[in-house]
């Protein structure tokens, strides 16, 4: 899904470039590996811990999905508007651990689950309040970041935040 | 031992959902989340399949931990794609967040039942 294209005539052209990119992704991919893991293990945690019962709603998966939506809703307020963070921040934590963490095929298959035990209005309850309570935690979280960090840059001297090297 | 199965299985659907994310917006010069609607999509229907063949008697709980918890759950995500949706509204492409909601619930919940219904022919 990644190779080079396939036209060989422009190979030699496309193939430099191509060779140190995937150098520099080989710590991306590893620092994605460990947060997903982590946050499935998160996940996994939960779900042992507050079981879901059978026909329920399921609360569990809900709030993980939703508590999720709204760390990285403030999460990615600060690393891509306030700190200046290290390249493998935002790899790490916002698709590995969050990524890892959250997830969207249990959702899917937990309403369909729902709709094959005769639970109908729940299936659709849990659908519909899922995507709703996600994008207003996420919206939320981001909102509610820059406000508290309003006037935090300039609060600092008047230097201006981007041209500030992290030490 | 169930720890290392789920944490496995997630080592391997993290970065596969990284790389097609990285794919699909090197191909495509759209800011449209096209990469975390197909993951979304594939896992549902891998879940859904997985599912199916529990119910069917076909695989056991250690291959649920390591390919549904650890390998679909961290495939797909919902952060990402709440992020995605709230971006596109932000900058001023509400039809197409709109959109993005839709078509993944309505296509996540389709291969999930997809999954499940070829489950139960191949196994059941």
């Amino acid at each position: 899904m990644t190779a080079p294209i396939p036209e060989g005539r422009d190979g030699a052209r496309t193939a430099a470039p191509v060779r140190p990119r995937w150098r520099a992704q080989a710590p991306v991919l590893a620092v994605v590996a460990a947060g997903g893991a982590a946050g499935a293990c998160a996940r996994y945690a939960a779900a042992l811990w507050w079981p879901t019962r059978t026909g329920g709603f399921p609360w569990t998966t809900f709030c993980v999905n939703v508590a999720g939506c709204a760390v990285i809703g403030a999460f990615m307020v600060l690393v891509t508007e306030v700190w200046t963070a290290h390249r493998l921040a935002r790899p790490f934590f916002a698709t590995g651990v969050l990524g890892g963490f959250t997830t969207f095929s249990t959702y899917a298959v937990d309403g369909r689950q729902l709709f094959a035990a005769d639970q109908a209005r729940t299936a659709l309850a849990y659908l519909a309040a899922t995507p709703l309570a996600a994008l207003t935690a996420v919206w939320a979280a981001a909102w509610a970041t820059r406000r508290l960090l309003k006037g935090a840059p300039t609060g600092t001297g008047g230097t201006d935040p981007r041209g500030a090297e992290p030490s | 031992m169930n720890w290392l199965l789920v944490a496995a299985g997630a080592m391997v659907g993290a970065p596969l959902r990284y790389l097609t994310d990285r794919a699909v917006r090197s191909r495509y010069d759209t800011d449209f989340p096209w990469g975390t609607l197909a993951v979304n999509v594939v896992g549902s229907l891998v879940l859904g399949l997985l599912t199916g063949a529990a119910l069917a008697g076909a695989t056991g709980s250690r291959l649920q931990l390591l390919l549904g918890t650890g390998l679909c759950g961290a495939l797909t995500t919902y952060s990402t794609f709440s992020y995605e949706t709230l971006r596109l509204a932000e900058t001023g492409a509400r039809p197409r967040a709109v959109v993005n909601v839709v078509v993944s619930v309505a296509a996540g919940v389709g291969a999930a039942f997809a999954g499940v219904t070829l489950a139960d022919a191949l196994w059941a």
